[in-house]
């Protein structure tokens, strides 16, 4: 399936003048369509597994390393350090609904009151600052562990991110996408060229994930960085990779551009922590 | 029985010997056991990589032995690699990397309790073959796969 | 230390054990990119695996095998509740050791 940049361009032009007056339900609508036009073979559910759901012969090495994944060891850590009290005695739990367990489907999510996008990274730091403990470092190590653990007592939960009628959270919305379709860098892509319109061709060696579902398996183990990162730590990268300035991690870019790429997997299932090559 | 025991690891330097003690069952602290294949894991040929992990570089393929290995790695850091026979007696596995500077990847000892079944995750510098080497009876059988190893587009 | 994750399970009178361990499995070939020079070997030498006291298998390992290192191996003598211990060196003299119930 070639797509010449002229089409590619031409796509574009047509895609942003529809999408000013598109609301964000229509977007998921067109968003999902398009991934289960471009791969009919793809039963909805299977997309949370990223390139493993469209290529069969990395699908049977992924399997095997499921087997017994690296992050089995992450999240014993993370599983430790979720129930290790603070200085004060209080845990995680105190901090979020339900204990912390079977949550992470809820993340990010629009808080009206300080009218922030707050991710499941920020709220565990966060909770970590309300205890009196200095804050983890936002792309791996602790925090990773963390996030995996939480993320893993919350397999099989559906993702329903909801974008309130609030302005604010529109343009967070708004923000992710625009971040999401807009070209950078010296290789001058956007996310969306390798993710939506190139999903499935290969750059080099590597098969282009679709973006549907992305987010369902982070924390991610990655075998190129031999252990777990967290998807700020992976957006970096990305952005780096098309030699772009890379935002601060937990940031409003990224923290909008989070809530915008979970928006967009809406319905699809949490089964993180994920490992890929 | 210490004594005898000492006196036995300390006339011979192959795992062949560490293999006889174990496949006995006989109680053995680590320390006591063979030496480590080091000169095996050095050797920078195939043959001396063989030889010196299962003291022989006389093998022929053989149907009875099975090497899963993917066609493409997905990523050489972490390859999948598992070994099976259906021999019986195999007391040793070796798994070759032809293409890495060391080529021996890893040796192992069964005891007689132990299937001839080894899975692992290998490094694989660059495309190669992969070559599983299974000592049963005091000969040695293999199976061969070439693995191709590629530089991705996502760098980062 | 808990650096190792052992599952075992028996059926049909063969007991399959999967372990992983957390190790950096550094060959000594890799260079720092910050300072260029050659990053010491640190790797797993020998796992072994010991069932009622008896040692079942051993594996000798060096940096050619992946980081945070996976194995598995079969043997037959073992029953469901019985325990399976699995314990690694390293080329640095550091060690560790689990145990596990066979399922």
């Amino acid at each position: 399936m070639k797509k010449t940049l002229a089409t590619l361009g031409l796509a574009l032009l047509i895609a942003l003048p529809l999408s000013a007056g598109a609301t964000p339900q229509d977007d998921l609508a067109d968003f999902q369509k398009y991934y289960m036009e471009r791969f009919p073979n793809t039963p909805f559910e299977d997309f949370a597994n990223g390139v493993y759901s469209i290529d069969a012969a990395s699908r049977e090495q992924w399997l095997e390393i499921e087997e017994f994944a690296p992050y089995e060891l992450n999240l014993s850590k993370g599983e430790e350090l979720f129930n290790k009290p603070f200085a004060n005695g209080k845990t995680y739990a105190s901090c979020f609904e339900n204990g912390g367990i079977g949550i992470r489907q809820n993340y990010p999510y629009f808080d009206t009151e300080r009218g922030e996008v707050i991710t499941l990274e920020l709220a565990i730091n966060e909770c970590r600052e309300a205890n009196g403990e200095k804050p983890l470092g936002w792309k791996k190590g602790a925090i990773a562990d963390i996030s995996a653990y939480m993320a893993y007592t919350s397999r099989g939960n559906v993702f329903n991110i909801e974008i309130p009628n609030d302005p604010r959270a529109l343009a967070a919305y708004e923000r992710g996408k625009k971040h999401f379709y807009q070209k950078r860098g010296q290789l001058n892509m956007a996310c969306a060229d390798c993710h939506k319109f190139y999903a499935g061709n290969m750059v080099r060696a590597d098969l282009l994930s679709p973006a549907l579902g992305h987010l369902t398996h982070f924390p991610v183990y990655r075998s190129k960085w031999g252990g777990l990162g967290t998807t700020h730590r992976r957006y970096g990268g990305c952005n780096e990779q098309v030699r772009a300035k890379s935002f601060p991690a937990q940031g409003e870019e990224y923290r909008a551009l989070e809530y915008f790429h979970t928006y967009m997997s809406n319905g699809l299932a949490v089964n993180g922590p994920g490992a890929r090559k | 029985m210490n004594l005898i025991r000492r006196k036995f690891v300390k006339s011979t330097a192959f795992l062949s010997v560490g293999a006889t003690l174990v496949g006995s069952g006989l109680l053995i602290p680590r320390r006591a056991l063979a030496a480590y294949a080091k000169d095996a894991f050095a050797a920078r040929d195939v043959e001396g990589a063989i030889s010196g992990s299962l003291g022989s570089s006389n093998y022929s393929a053989s149907d009875a032995v099975k090497l899963k290995a993917p066609d493409i790695a997905e990523n050489g850091a972490v390859v999948p690699v598992t070994v099976s026979s259906s021999m019986g007696n195999v007391d040793a596995i070796s798994i070759v990397a032809t293409s890495n500077p060391g080529p021996l990847t890893s040796t192992y000892q069964l005891s007689s309790a132990c299937e001839p079944f080894i899975s692992t995750r290998i490094k694989m510098a660059k495309t190669g073959d992969v070559i599983a080497v299974v000592k049963a009876d005091g000969k040695l059988y293999s199976a061969t796969k070439e693995v191709k190893v590629t530089i991705g587009g996502c760098g980062g | 230390m808990a650096t190792i994750k052992i599952r075992a399970k028996a059926k049909d009178g063969v007991t399959t054990v999967k372990a992983l361990i957390s190790h950096p499995m550094e060959s000594g070939q890799r260079k720092d990119s910050k300072t260029g020079k050659l990053i010491p070997g640190h790797y797993v030498t020998e796992v072994t695996a010991e069932h009622n006291g008896n040692q079942v298998m051993s594996a000798n390992w060096a940096g050619g095998i992946s980081k945070n290192p996976y194995l598995s191996f079969k043997f037959t003598g073992a029953a469901p509740g019985d325990s399976i211990k699995i314990s690694w060196v390293d080329n640095m003299g550091k060690n560790d050791s689990a145990e596990a119930k066979i399922k």
